[in-house]
């Protein structure tokens, strides 16, 4: 870079301030401190400034000035991702996105809603069942986490494996580039010409645009979701079941698995009536029309007991239903009510490999002397193990990363990947070599140039540079280590 | 079942030596697809088999050369499917063709394309490196999603030699609902239906009749039926009572057909358009002589036409146009895309194939 393309913090401020409100160009540390991490507050840095423009041609001349600048840029929508994505660069500028609340439209007849890209995952739901629709993708966090978060993220939730992830029900997005320039990728119709740049924006975190607008698909509320509870004795009868239910032809709108420690957190916690004795327990949802839920309901319920569970419950009022589902939806925050801390994983297995890599998991367990809680997406194969640690006792927190760490390279070892829904991030950079070889991660740092040849949006998230790849295999044995 | 990949990679290497252009080819049943392009042949109809299939995970994997037949019977025997009903031009048809030129049949609104239903992609690139995006499992959000960029991009960005593909039960029930109705109110009520909850699988219109396809649970489909069968909708009456298939003509004959494109009206020798537009579009000047599938998304005419005035009439519908098959196929046969997009494109093109060697100018000119 050439000195007369630097410049200093307050020169960049008041550049921003010449088309931003003052009091939303933040650059003091306190002002700046909420900014310092997203949803894993493990990883924080203090940014060099935050600025929330409130239109999108203020959000183009802030690109533009970074870019001129070679300043590095990180799109924010909630700040609630999992995988430190969203953690600012002590060079540069967060973008918030947070001003952007607006529902541009909903068109009932078309099953569209055009969204600007801070707009709630829930609130998209809420507006929409007037027209008795809703939007599919329902991650956990969806009462805080934005559509912006969620085109970055490709997050997905509970009911993905009927309705899809944030991919599949995206329509079009417009976008700024690095440069500033308006885009838009998709259209009002299910495919466009050319290359499908709507799937290579879904789960790019922010490192090759920032999205300024989202056009979703929107879906019919089914007429009746039902939910069936069954507790089991061992974890491989459970995961039988998973099978039985897909191979009777099934597609379960949710199919939720907990572990014993996962259970009775739990249970702790919201009361569900979840059976605390048993070692496994399964929530499969089935929704669709009275007649379809009906007929489905009785063949999983018969399922359950024929490979064994120990107790079988169905939802017979909605109430009911939300009560199963709140000890599921609370499994993360119930856990932490029985540690100091934990620290969630989210590696993607065959769904077949499920009870070992359960044992594997409990052999880590007594070697790092960590205890972990597993809450599975056992239709789609995600698992999120739940590592309980105390951060204040020292070098725990290290030991705690590092049996993370070992369980991707199960993940990926057994044939799933990494990451399923909380993406990259800074977080996973270091597994992204497990998962891929030099030339793959190549190529993407080479798609990754084609959109940012300077490299400024979101800088060192994501991809690992090829660099930075040599130095973690110096350090990291690539072999997945199993504790007999 | 023949593992190729090995020689296909030392044919992409040679090529790339001499610097010559390689036109990637499988089965050849869609080479009319795409501007006509020359290079020499890069077959992958020998690249054979289904690597890997396990019902319960509802996943397939298949070297690129494998027949949709050869994929579709293996399923079949376990009461499964490809729920975006890839299009057959002819049974030499390809899992790796299919991806490629993006073909999903008249499920597509409701069960996804194939775009969709991609889990991962072994590719070769430009530079003969053999590279594997994705995997076999449901969710992956490590690294860009390379798999889906392949669909529709026309094999410019490599050799794609095996897919892993999510696969799904076949409904246990299906019925067939048909109205008479011009096109106009067809657009509209079609995209009615569709906001129902109920198991709507396809909805086509085709020369003043209206064809609604209902898959799912035996009791769903036969409640639905049931339902709006007879029903008077909206303008008292106007759109007149829904009948039942089996009294009027053979409905798995005529979704097959459509799948496959055997349908009299594909059956000319003028140009045919596609639009992929706004479900609810009105195209007027078009509507009535054209066949509307996929619950309005997508418009077939047939019929000599000025490419200008078809892209300025897709972009008013919400979406865009190519020149699907016959016509001037050396000029631009996709939509024009705007420069910046172009220079995207060029870039990515060039991130996997710096020396411009597969398909060279099949899907635009300047590619």
């Amino acid at each position: 870079m050439s000195a007369a393309n630097k410049i200093n913090k307050d020169e960049l401020c008041k550049l921003f301030r010449c088309f931003i409100a003052p009091q939303y160009v933040i650059s003091d540390a306190e002002t700046l401190k909420p900014y310092e991490c997203d949803g894993l507050s493990m990883y924080c840095e203090m940014p060099l400034v935050v600025v929330l423009p409130e239109t999108v041609t203020q959000v183009q001349e802030v690109l533009r000035i970074c870019h001129r600048y070679t300043i590095p840029v990180v799109a924010r929508g909630a700040g609630t991702g999992l995988c430190a994505g969203a953690m600012p660069n002590a060079q540069g500028v967060v973008l918030s996105l947070a001003k952007f609340k607006n529902i541009i439209e909903i068109n009932p007849l078309t099953r569209t809603a055009r969204l600007q890209p801070g707009v709630r995952n829930l609130a998209i739901s809420e507006a929409a069942a007037e027209y008795g629709l809703y939007y599919g993708p329902d991650p956990s966090s969806q009462i805080a986490c934005t559509i912006g978060g969620n085109v970055a993220e490709n997050s997905g939730g509970v009911h993905c494996l009927k309705y899809g992830l944030t991919v599949h029900n995206v329509l079009s997005i417009e976008m700024l580039t690095v440069e500033g320039e308006k885009i838009t990728l998709g259209s009002d119709g299910l495919d466009s010409c050319g290359f499908d740049l709507l799937a290579l924006i879904n789960g790019s975190e922010g490192l090759l645009g920032v999205v300024t607008e989202v056009q979703v698909k929107l879906l019919p509320i089914p007429e009746k979701a039902r939910v069936v509870m069954a507790g089991f004795d061992n974890v491989q009868q459970a995961g039988d079941s998973v099978s039985g239910i897909i191979a009777s032809g099934i597609i379960p709108a949710g199919l939720e698995m907990m572990d014993s420690h996962a259970i009775s957190a739990a249970e702790d916690f919201a009361k569900a009536g979840y059976p605390k004795d048993a070692k496994a327990l399964l929530l499969c949802e089935v929704d669709g029309t009275s007649e379809e839920v009906q007929e489905h309901i009785e063949k999983v319920e018969k399922l359950f007991h024929s490979f064994g569970a120990t107790s079988v419950r169905t939802s017979q009022t909605e109430a009911e239903r939300a009560l199963l589902w709140k000890g599921r939806k609370c499994a993360f925050p119930a856990v932490g009510r029985i540690s100091p801390d934990y620290y969630c994983m989210d590696g993607t297995i065959p769904r077949g490999q499920l009870a070992h890599v359960l044992t594997e998991m409990q052999k880590m367990s007594d070697h790092y002397q960590l205890r972990v809680a597993n809450v599975f997406h056992a239709g789609d194969g995600n698992l999120h193990p739940l590592i309980l640690f105390d951060a204040n006792i020292p070098g725990e927190f290290e030991r705690t990363e590092e049996f993370g760490g070992k369980i991707l390279e199960l993940c990926v070892a057994v044939g799933g990947c990494i990451t399923g829904e909380h993406g990259v991030g800074i977080e996973k950079i270091r597994q992204m070599f497990i998962q891929f070889t030099e030339q793959e991660l190549l190529q993407f740092t080479t798609i990754k140039e084609a959109f940012d040849p300077l490299g400024t949006l979101n800088p060192g998230k994501g991809i690992p540079t090829l660099r930075r790849c040599q130095e973690y295999r110096s350090i990291e044995p690539k072999k997945v280590t199993t504790h007999d | 079942m023949t593992d190729l990949s090995k020689e296909l990679q030392q044919q992409v290497l040679t090529a790339r030596d001499e610097k010559r252009a390689l036109s990637i080819i499988g089965g050849g049943s869609k080479s009319f697809m795409g501007r006509e392009t020359s290079g020499s042949r890069l077959d992958l109809s020998g690249h054979t088999g289904i690597v890997n299939y396990h019902p319960v995970e509802l996943v397939m994997t298949a070297r690129a050369g494998t027949p949709i037949t050869e994929i579709e019977a293996a399923l079949a025997e376990n009461n499964q499917m490809l729920a975006f009903e890839p299009p057959r031009f002819s049974d030499a048809a390809t899992i790796g063709g299919t991806l490629a030129c993006n073909q999903s049949g008249p499920s597509r609104p409701w069960s996804g394309s194939v775009r969709d239903h991609v889990l991962g992609v072994r590719l070769i690139n430009g530079l003969g490196e053999h590279l594997k995006f994705g995997g076999q499992v449901m969710k992956n959000v490590a690294g860009y999603d390379v798999s889906r960029l392949q669909a529709g991009a026309m094999g410019s960005l490599g050799v794609i030699t095996e897919v892993s593909l999510k696969v799904l039960p076949k409904p246990a029930a299906t019925k067939t609902l048909v109205w008479d109705m011009d096109a106009q109110a067809a657009i509209t009520f079609m995209n009615q239906l569709s906001a129902r909850p109920k198991p709507v699988s396809a909805a086509c219109w085709l020369e003043g009749r209206l064809y609604v396809r209902l898959s799912g649970a035996l009791s769903a489909v036969e409640a639905t039926v049931q339902e709006w069968q007879g029903k008077e909708w909206q303008g008292k009456g106007a759109f007149g009572s829904g009948s039942l298939d089996s009294d009027v003509f053979d409905s798995e004959k005529f979704w097959e057909q459509l799948r496959h494109q055997k349908l009299d009206f594909f059956n000319q020798a003028l140009p045919l358009w596609r639009l992929s537009v706004n479900s609810t579009a009105q195209i007027a000047s078009l509507d009535s002589e054209s066949l509307i599938d996929w619950g309005g998304a997508q418009r077939w005419y047939r019929g000599e036409a000025d490419k200008t005035r078809m892209e300025s009439l897709a972009t008013e519908a919400g979406g865009q146009v190519s020149l699907f098959a016959g016509g001037d196929r050396c000029s631009e046969v996709m939509h024009n895309a705007p420069v910046v997009l172009q220079t995207i494109q060029k870039r990515i093109k060039d991130s996997f194939d710096p020396d411009g060697i597969f398909n060279p100018g099949r899907l635009y000119s300047w590619m």
